[in-house]
């Protein structure tokens, strides 16, 4: 573990690089924004995986409701997947503009990044909309509770990130984040990618491996 | 800020390069294996290949979490105390819900 060790002075300059000179540290020499982050990515892993179980435990219980493999688009479901994807590189390419100190460019792939999650978003609301047309309420049966839950709090989290996204991006372009801007735009990447995981999972689990 | 004033700003030895010492272009070389690597998925599950389908899939689906994990969000590269955060909250919803759906013979 030789992040936690003492930091020489190469590290000091390493750790300057990383534009985070003047973070809060912990006791382990660590960014305490970055670990309450890591933290909370963690227990989000617990509150997804109870609604992904659920769901799995469920998706038989179709009642007089539709099936999963009657409503389910696939072709449909892999554009957002790769759409979400996308966002993931452009938000990494965000988080390395700032660590450059590259205002613009960070600005410009924060803003495409929201563009994509709100295009994933879209996608699921038009998704949600053709279930219900197709007789798939959210009481309709237990398998139609558990995936409106499941996609419902993923979508939350997604348009969460977009406004998270646009709030970082307004106070770079007005110069008022406090603090170090690259760690703040790494932080709101992390969450991004958390929820990109988390599709990545639901993706094939719900949607590609038939019940 | 002004843009121009934040152009000032760049360290030209950095512009090519992230901080973790990787170009950009190593991103999106990571992103177009995922791309390719949903694509497989979706072949899969539109393909006949009888008992690979479920592994074949799950494996592809750990692939693409472990990737983006470990280079999208730098686990990679970053201490060994937020990848301990971050890998016992996943392997402990794994096995606490593994436990609870094995419970409701989810499995048999």
């Amino acid at each position: 573990m030789a992040d936690v060790a003492i930091p020489t002075d190469a590290s000091h300059d390493a750790h300057d690089a990383h534009g985070g000179g003047h973070e809060h540290h912990s006791s382990l020499g660590l960014s305490n924004n970055k670990l309450a982050m890591w933290l909370f990515l963690g227990s989000e892993c617990l509150l997804f995986g109870g609604l992904i179980s659920t769901y799995m435990l469920y998706r038989g219980r179709v009642a007089d409701g539709p099936a999963p493999d009657q409503v389910y688009d696939i072709p449909f479901t892999s554009v957002s997947s790769f759409v979400l994807l996308m966002s993931s590189l452009t938000m990494v390419l965000a988080v390395t503009s700032a660590a450059r100190h590259d205002d613009r460019n960070t600005k410009l792939w924060l803003t495409i990044t929201a563009l994509l999650g709100a295009t994933f978003v879209g996608g699921q609301v038009y998704e949600f909309t053709a279930f219900y047309r197709e007789g798939m309420g959210f009481t309709t049966s237990l398998f139609s509770s558990s995936f409106f839950t499941l996609t419902g709090f993923h979508g939350v989290h997604v348009t969460v990130g977009i406004i998270m996204l646009m709030a970082v991006r307004a106070m770079i372009a007005r110069n008022k984040i406090p603090g170090e801007k690259d760690e703040v735009v790494e932080l709101v990447g992390l969450y991004w990618h958390f929820v990109d995981v988390v599709w990545i999972v639901i993706f094939t689990l719900v949607y590609l491996i038939p019940a | 800020m002004t843009t121009t004033e934040t152009h000032e700003h760049i360290d030209p030895d950095y512009t090519a390069y992230s901080h973790d010492g990787h170009p950009d272009g190593f991103y999106v070389k990571i992103a177009i294996i995922l791309a390719v690597i949903t694509g497989l998925e979706v072949a899969l599950s539109y393909a006949d290949v009888g008992a690979l389908f479920l592994p074949a899939l799950l494996i592809l689906m750990a692939i693409k979490f472990v990737m983006v994990a470990l280079f999208f969000m730098h686990l990679k590269f970053d201490s060994a105390w937020f990848n301990m955060a971050f890998w016992t909250g996943l392997l402990l919803a794994i096995a606490v819900y593994f436990v609870a759906m094995a419970t409701f013979h989810f499995f048999s």
